[in-house]
């Protein structure tokens, strides 16, 4: 009796295992428990214990055993002000400031492009998102190329040059510059975000109130107003968790001048040799952001039912400016010319200036971009066209650009396939959730988590830190909230049945994934795959603790260059990086067009 | 008799906490057409994917051709793609990326026939289907009907003696539905498969198949020839949900009047004669009538009523009469000639023979045996 209840429970577990979206899921939740769960597990263990550096610190420092002291230093000791207090109203000071100025632009900008009659619409939404396409540290460099004074160290900007005026720290550095930049940065995201909102709206619900007597501005208060509030209340959460764990623009714009965030701590102390107080402050960030998003979870759950508006015959009739049109055109275009045009033009005159401080046209050279190694000049580093490192470190970008975005993209497809197939059973609720979770850690943590975990080696695995292994494995799971959510959708809209019908005709799961999941999801999976592309390309946070010589990429090869005071280097690159951004911006959207029909 | 082809004992399947199907048993024999009935819901679409086995059931036992396929006592379960069964949508699932003829060739394919077979035979079934010249159509690129033929072909081409069918006309207008009716009718007499029809739609199991389960909450109300179903329907249930315009049910007790067993109609409004040669005497009881046996009579006769035509709704050959007799509302179906209009008042008999008598608790037949 035993034997036989035996037998049976090992075929029942048989059968169970034998289904091929069992299989991927298990597998699938190996590989992310190591690179999701464990990375984090080694975090909350290294800031309980002594580190090497430690000694430096502490006379008690006992490496390798366990102790408070890292938790004592970031939350209850003399430094506790600098280290967690300052940079944690900073970072949430910047981020309120950001969010509520890219909410302004971007929702405003929203409204006029989703809702009313404004001319050359289509041109406005291409050019309007590039600001948010390129590297967002990148309008922090145009910055300096325009604001920076001579005081801090190193050469002054274009404003400068031309007034002859020094500007004041506060604005070349700190507060104010961080959240000019950063508003730039971030208003595509809200407008992208809010204008897709507006055009969920039927405008006949706005004409039944306009038949019932109500007022323009009535409407507008009453009616359209509380049907976008969600919305705008996402969006605004989602940039202001963005921005909470930005690192670029805050370290060039803020540290020369000792405004700290805490993401530029945590890098701070993580350069410093104190990598458990880093971790500490990374878990800081993680708490704060999953507090958000958990919100902003819970906020979009009660506002889905505003969504099912849209039905037949759906319209939406835009609002005539009259007068204002083009006035409002007017104001838009000086936008885009501020948030687009400039900071290029400030990026590439830089890369033209012979001397740092010099804009003058007579001094204007091509020396940074094809120059000859040349000792005389910028320590012997040729033009950024002909010098190798660059070169390499392109190379390198694009090398981890394209593997992240095939492999994100596949694991993506992969976690569609098991969590679809697998619907309302907790194995696929695991597995989706635990694609999420990189999405609550802001990339400085994120690098950090990995620094935590791979700098070692764990068990017989050897410490992968320092390869380029490693730099794809944080960009791929960093992405997977976004391919897996992609691989979902894709595969709802796919439906289990046209797998199924190839399963009834005897075609085994290999077949089956090939023949009918794989064609059929790639379509969606493509411009996923260059969203991801973009987004590795253009990635500096997530990286730039991981990286080493070996490894560097373009983006990281812009901070160097910009810590070591050759503007015209950084410049540089960023418009190369400018260049294959944009382009592959502009590609994805032929994909996307093409993938619609 | 022989083995049946198609054996389903104790199924069962369980969603998390929802009962999709609770303890199902049926037979079906070698070339029979079941139709599984019921509203959208009831786990008819369930029960067929565990009998194509792509869905594990939780426990029960289905055997095809005499072979378990699943048991949850030995722990078998055959993949779906080892069950040679031909299954086909109520999407019909044509892959989008494949034209008409790799669509069809895909299951020839996977048994890796030789090319040239595979062109014939695809050429064979095409001809079948009336679908020559489309081979290199694409899916979307085809009409509904068209599609539903090369969702049909692609299921026939593999020549599978089991054909499971999930509502595969529900997508089609009502012109096209009779057609594939008959066409679906045609390819099982011709191929002899045995076959299994999900359907919500009281005329299509009616028309094509040769038993009918009717399905409710997972579980089978009745199964039987569609006859039966729709002239003996085993309970209230059944009843009310087979036969449109729906079944006239009133309450009442039973009784005697003289010799004749009936029913006492509550609020005394009389007495409906019945043809049961017995029934259990003082039991609450709901009465049953189909709207076509009603008829309308010139007088008050026996086994009639009163009542006022409150609507006429004008079908075609048939009209259908809403009457209000007392506190209750009649449906019933007239002739075209009949010309009344709302408002007119008329005598209703209700022929005793064609009265059905309902347990009021249990809501069961209640037959002449007892």
């Amino acid at each position: 009796m035993k034997t036989r209840r035996l037998i049976l429970g090992y075929s029942r577990f048989k059968n169970y295992i034998r289904r091929p979206h069992i299989v991927i899921a298990l597998v699938l939740l190996v590989i992310l428990l190591f690179i999701v769960l464990l990375p984090f597990a080694k975090m909350v263990q290294d800031s309980f214990v002594w580190q090497f550096a430690d000694s430096r610190l502490s006379r008690d420092a006992n490496p390798g055993g366990f102790t408070l002291f890292h938790w004592k230093r970031v939350f209850a000791s003399a430094l506790t002000k600098n280290t967690l207090l300052r940079p944690l109203y900073n970072s949430l000071a910047i981020s309120l400031s950001v969010s509520a100025g890219a909410m302004a632009i971007g929702a405003f900008l929203a409204w006029l492009v989703a809702r009313t009659d404004l001319p050359f619409k289509k041109t406005i939404t291409t050019v309007a998102v590039l600001p948010y396409v390129i590297p967002s540290y990148i309008h922090a460099l145009a910055w300096l190329n325009l604001f920076k004074n001579d005081r801090i160290g190193g050469a002054a900007g274009v404003f400068q040059y031309l007034t002859g005026l020094s500007p004041p720290d506060w604005l070349s550095y700190g507060y104010l510059p961080i959240v000019i930049t950063l508003s730039i940065h971030y208003f595509p995201f809200t407008f992208l975000l809010v204008s897709a909102a507006l055009a969920s709206i039927d405008s006949r619900l706005e004409e039944s109130g306009e038949i019932l007597g109500a007022s323009r501005i009535y409407i507008l208060r009453r009616i359209t107003f509380p049907l976008v509030l969600p919305a705008l209340l996402s969006s605004f959460i989602l940039t202001f968790s963005r921005i909470l764990g930005t690192f670029g623009t805050p370290y060039f714009l803020g540290t020369p001048v000792r405004y700290y965030t805490l993401s530029t701590q945590i890098y701070a102390n993580i350069i410093n040799r104190i990598p458990s107080v880093g971790y500490i402050l990374a878990f800081v960030l993680i708490a704060i952001s999953s507090v958000i998003i958990y919100f902003n979870q819970r906020l979009i759950g009660k506002g889905k039912s505003y969504v099912t508006i849209a039905g037949k015959g759906f319209q939406i009739t835009p609002t005539p400016l009259g007068q204002w049109r083009y006035p409002a055109l007017g104001m838009v275009t000086l936008l885009c010319v501020i948030a687009v045009l400039m900071p290029f033009v400030l990026i590439l005159w830089q890369t033209f200036a012979l001397y740092p401080s010099d804009y003058s046209l007579r001094h204007l050279t091509l020396l940074f971009w094809i120059g000859d190694a040349n000792t005389a000049f910028a320590e012997g580093e040729a033009g950024i066209l002909r010098n190798p490192l660059i070169m390499g470190a392109a190379w390198n970008s694009i090398k981890l650009a394209l593997t992240a975005s095939v492999l994100a993209g596949l694991v993506g497809i992969f976690i569609g396939y098991a969590v679809v197939k697998g619907r309302h059973t907790r194995l696929s609720a695991a597995v989706e959730q635990m694609s999420f979770l990189p999405y609550l850690v802001p990339g400085i943590a994120f690098g950090a988590l990995y620094l935590a975990l791979f700098s070692h080696n764990i068990g017989p695995l050897p410490a992968i830190y320092g390869t380029f292994f490693l730099v794809a494995l944080v960009c791929i799971a960093k992405n997977l909230p976004f391919t897996g959510r992609a691989g979902i959708t894709s595969m709802l809209q796919i439906g289990s049945e046209l797998e199924e019908a190839s399963e009834t005709l005897g075609a085994r799961w290999t077949m089956r994934f090939r023949k009918i999941i794989l064609p059929l999801s790639i379509q969606g999976a493509l411009s996923g795959f260059v969203l991801v592309f973009i987004t590795v390309m253009r990635e500096l946070s997530l990286i730039i603790l991981l990286v080493t010589p070996e490894t560097r990429t373009l983006t990281t090869m812009t901070f160097r260059y910009q810590e070591q005071g050759y503007a015209q280097f950084s410049s540089a690159i960023s418009v190369l990086i400018i260049v294959i951004v944009v382009v592959g911006e502009l590609l994805s959207r032929k994909l996307g067009r093409k993938g619609s029909i | 008799m022989g083995t049946p082809l198609i054996e389903v004992k104790n199924l069962r399947k369980v969603f998390g906490n929802v009962v999709a199907v609770d303890d199902v048993s049926f037979a079906i024999r070698e070339k029979e057409f079941l139709a599984l009935l019921g509203p959208s819901g009831c786990g008819k679409t369930t029960i067929l994917r565990m009998i194509a086995g792509l869905e594990m059931p939780t426990s029960g036992e289905i055997t095809l051709k005499g072979r378990p396929v699943f048991s949850s006592h030995q722990g078998v379960f055959v993949p779906a793609r080892e069950r040679a069964v031909g299954l086909v949508f109520q999407s019909y699932a044509l892959w989008p990326h494949m034209t008409v003829f790799d669509n069809i060739a895909f299951g020839l394919k996977v048994r890796n026939e030789n090319a040239k077979r595979i062109a014939e035979k695809v050429d064979d079934i095409l001809a079948y289907m009336q679908l020559e010249d489309m081979q290199k159509r694409y899916p979307q690129e085809m009409s509904g009907g068209q599609q539903q033929r090369v969702a049909l072909a692609r299921m026939l081409v593999n020549k599978p003696d089991i054909l499971l069918m999930d509502e595969p006309l529900s997508n089609l207008d009502a012109k096209l539905r009779l057609e594939m009716r008959a066409e679906i009718k045609n390819i099982h007499s011709q191929t002899g498969a045995t076959t299994v029809y999900v359907t919500h739609d009281q005329v299509e199991g009616q028309t094509m198949a040769s038993q009918i389960a009717v399905i409710n909450r997972g579980l089978i109300e009745q199964m039987a020839s569609p006859k039966t179903v729709y002239s003996r329907p085993a309970n209230l249930f059944v009843a009310d949900f087979i036969g449109y315009p729906t079944i006239n049910l009133i309450e009442g007790r039973t009784g005697r009047q003289g010799e004749a067993w009936g029913v006492f109609i509550e609020e005394g409004r009389g007495f409906l004669e019945t043809s049961y040669k017995n029934l259990p005497s003082d039991m609450k009881v709901v009465a049953g009538i189909r709207p076509e046996n009603i008829r309308i009579a010139a007088q008050p006769q026996l086994n009639g009523l009163e009542g006022e035509v409150r609507t006429v709704l004008a079908a075609g050959p048939e009209t259908v009469l809403r009457v209000r007799c007392g506190g209750q509302t009649f449906n019933l179906l007239a002739s075209q000639e009949i010309s009344l209009s709302s408002g007119a008042r008329i005598n209703l008999v209700l022929p005793p023979d064609s009265i059905l008598v309902f347990d009021q608790e249990t809501g069961r037949l209640i037959t002449d045996a007892a």
